[in-house]
């Protein structure tokens, strides 16, 4: 079973240090199981330390390993325990005779016993628990995995899902559009309600609360949610179709969020929303309620960028998306292309089929670089938001395609003629195009004249155009695809 | 009289449009039949936004892959209900979907009457809340 590189018997377990390779981490010709947990990492490793020493070390530092070697080992079935590193390759365009350091990819494998059924929690303390402070490593990123089909089957998935969302909301074949009701902080229950109502008899689906509304002493929970139900309901009964306000439940406990969560159900909200950072379990928690209770789960992914915006240390966005989907929550924010949010294009396709796929296949420029199956897991639903209007709509169609949340928060509210204007001019612009896109007219270079033409017999559509024509945010991302189109060779 | 944009129930893909021509309307089906979906025709006269279950004029046209005889049933359905909501509908079958893709307004009543909103005081502040279709104020057949 050992390989080369491992010591073996008496020789292995004499006290002491020795390197993790040795130790049996490191296993080149490891034969992957179908019910492995896999992970690929972005090394950066410390001076003098080599890649794949430095690749057994992460795979024993997320399993069994600690830096000395321990006797007790031999009391278990230790090689089916350790994680085994198999392959490492240089990343393209790092090391000398670049800007960048020399990084590697290092593939690990897991064996499914080493994990907890239905806990993010529990499978998150080993893949990303001590190892990403590791002195061996300078940095460590997690890019991707792949999680078994087995190991899927132990968890809910989304609530609702995006197939069961769309037909509770008898919404087909096009985006779902929302806002936020801006200003985020300040408003009163009655004020607040008012922006809703508004935006909501305009046309939009749904309205939201952002992150950080909670229970304020501008705005207590109690009265937003009576006053955003009222605006729900009085604009559905305006327009005939079935609208939502994200509820936002986010609060100091799981029991108080509860409690939120079951008023907003007393009152007929179809949707209620929590922020990422109350943590994995609760996030589960939550999902489970929904599920239990009809309700569509929102999640907004505040604080992610504080670990996945940097390409060398952290985690990437689609390893969130993946585990967000396992947890259960319907909707998650993935990123706009052309709005205020870092965001390349292919990366940000990677997240959204990360999200909506049934099966993935390996697809290194949009940084996918395991195949998934999603074993009939429930589709989670991408939302858009941050910077994004009218004049863009046939790019967001483009790249972000019908599944998906567009959220024009400025956009709407920030109309010249108000926020109804602002709302018929967005969906209005949304109609045209998926109309366009259908009759088989090529909308991304056709998509201005699309919209002028409408603008013409629409005229908070021409407004909201002459107000935001040339409001456009082009920086450079900084997490981009590494890759080149030849494989490269295993280290 | 109805006071959102259009004056009208805004439920499908296209009701922020100019009513759809017959031309229109083709474009959409011959898009549907190119992804491969079942093309389907309902109507009713209570636009409730929870009404799921409209009437079906007959069963979605899995086998009918000419879009001008899918335009014939469309104007059918049109003629036998001209003061009828009717929509037209398209569905996938494949696996992850199985449900409506598309789903657009081709038919109204002259007069769209719309929704009241009932609100029932409970306890506190609480509300409960229920919208009315007024067209169903009448009995089914006499409504429009």
């Amino acid at each position: 079973m050992a390989s080369e590189t491992m010591k073996e018997g008496k020789e292995r377990y004499k006290s002491g240090v020795i390197p993790y390779k040795k130790m049996g981490y490191w296993e080149p010709d490891y034969k992957i199981k179908e019910t492995d947990v896999l992970a690929m990492f972005r090394m950066t490793p410390q001076a003098g330390v080599e890649a794949d020493e430095c690749a057994a070390a992460v795979a024993g530092e997320s399993s069994t390993a600690t830096w000395t070697v321990v006797w007790t080992d031999r009391l278990t079935a230790c090689e089916m325990y350790r994680a085994k590193a198999y392959r490492v390759d240089p990343v393209p365009n790092t090391g000398p005779g670049t800007k960048t350091e020399q990084q590697y990819f290092a593939y690990i494998a897991y064996d499914l016993d080493l994990f907890e059924g239905n806990s993010i929690a529990n499978l998150t303390a080993s893949i990303i628990g001590n190892v990403f402070g590791m002195k061996a490593v300078k940095a460590l990123r997690l890019e991707d995995m792949r999680i078994p089909v087995a190991y899927l089957k132990t968890f809910q998935g989304p609530a609702t899902g995006v197939i069961v969302e769309r037909e509770r909301m008898d919404k087909f074949g096009r985006p779902l559009l929302g806002a936020t009701t801006k200003p985020k902080l300040g408003l009163s229950g009655r004020n607040y309600g008012r922006v809703v109502y508004e935006a909501l008899k305009g046309g939009l689906d749904f309205m939201k609360d952002d992150e950080n509304i909670n229970s304020q002493s501008f705005m207590h929970w109690r009265d937003r949610f009576l006053y955003c139900m009222d605006a729900v309901n009085k604009a559905s009964a305006a327009t005939g179709e079935v609208k939502g306000h994200y509820m936002n439940v986010t609060a100091g406990t799981v029991e108080e969020m509860i409690m939120r969560a079951e008023f907003a159900k007393s009152l007929g909200s179809i949707i209620i929303m929590i922020d990422l950072v109350i943590g994995y379990s609760a996030i589960q928690s939550m999902a489970i309620w929904a599920r239990k209770n009809d309700m569509i789960l929102h999640l907004h992914r505040a604080g992610n960028s504080t670990y996945s915006r940097q390409k060398n240390h952290g985690m990437a966005f689609r390893v969130i998306c993946k585990w967000m989907r396992m947890a259960g929550v319907d909707h998650i924010h993935a990123g706009t292309v052309v709005g205020k949010l870092e965001g390349d294009p292919m990366m940000i396709r990677g997240y959204y089929d990360t999200l909506l796929d049934t099966h993935t296949e390996v697809q290194l420029e949009k940084g996918i670089f395991f195949e998934q199956d999603w074993a009939s897991l429930n589709k989670c639903m991408p939302v858009a938001s941050g910077g994004i209007h009218a004049g863009q709509m046939h790019q967001l169609i483009h790249y972000l395609g019908e599944d998906v949340v567009l959220q024009f928060g400025g956009g709407t509210i920030g109309h010249p003629d108000g926020i109804q204007a602002g709302a018929i001019a967005n969906r209005t612009a949304l109609e045209v195009m998926i109309q366009a896109r259908n009759e088989g007219r090529d909308i991304w270079n056709e998509g201005p004249q699309i919209l002028a033409d409408a603008a013409k017999w629409c005229s908070p559509l021409k407004a909201g155009l002459d107000t935001w024509k040339d409001i456009t945010f082009n920086y450079e991302s900084t997490d981009s695809p590494d890759f080149v189109p030849t494989a490269t060779g295993s280290v | 009289m109805m006071t959102n944009q259009g004056n009208r129930v805004t439920q499908g893909q296209f009701s922020f449009l100019p009513d759809l021509t017959d031309a229109q309307i083709t474009a959409q089906v011959k898009y549907a039949l190119s992804k491969g979906w079942a093309v389907s025709v309902e109507y009713t006269d209570d636009p409730h936004p929870r009404n799921t279950y409209w009437e079906m004029f007959g069963n979605p046209m899995f086998d009918l892959k000419d879009p001008a005889g899918i335009l014939l049933e469309i104007n059918n359905c049109r003629k036998t209900f001209p003061n009828h909501y009717i929509r037209v509908g398209a569905f996938s079958a494949v696996r992850g979907v199985e449900s409506v893709t598309m789903s657009y307004i081709v038919n109204r009543p002259k007069k769209e009457p719309g929704f009241g909103l009932i609100r029932q005081e409970t306890d506190g502040r609480t509300m409960r809340y229920t919208i009315h279709s007024y067209a169903t104020d009448k009995p089914e057949g006499e409504r429009y």
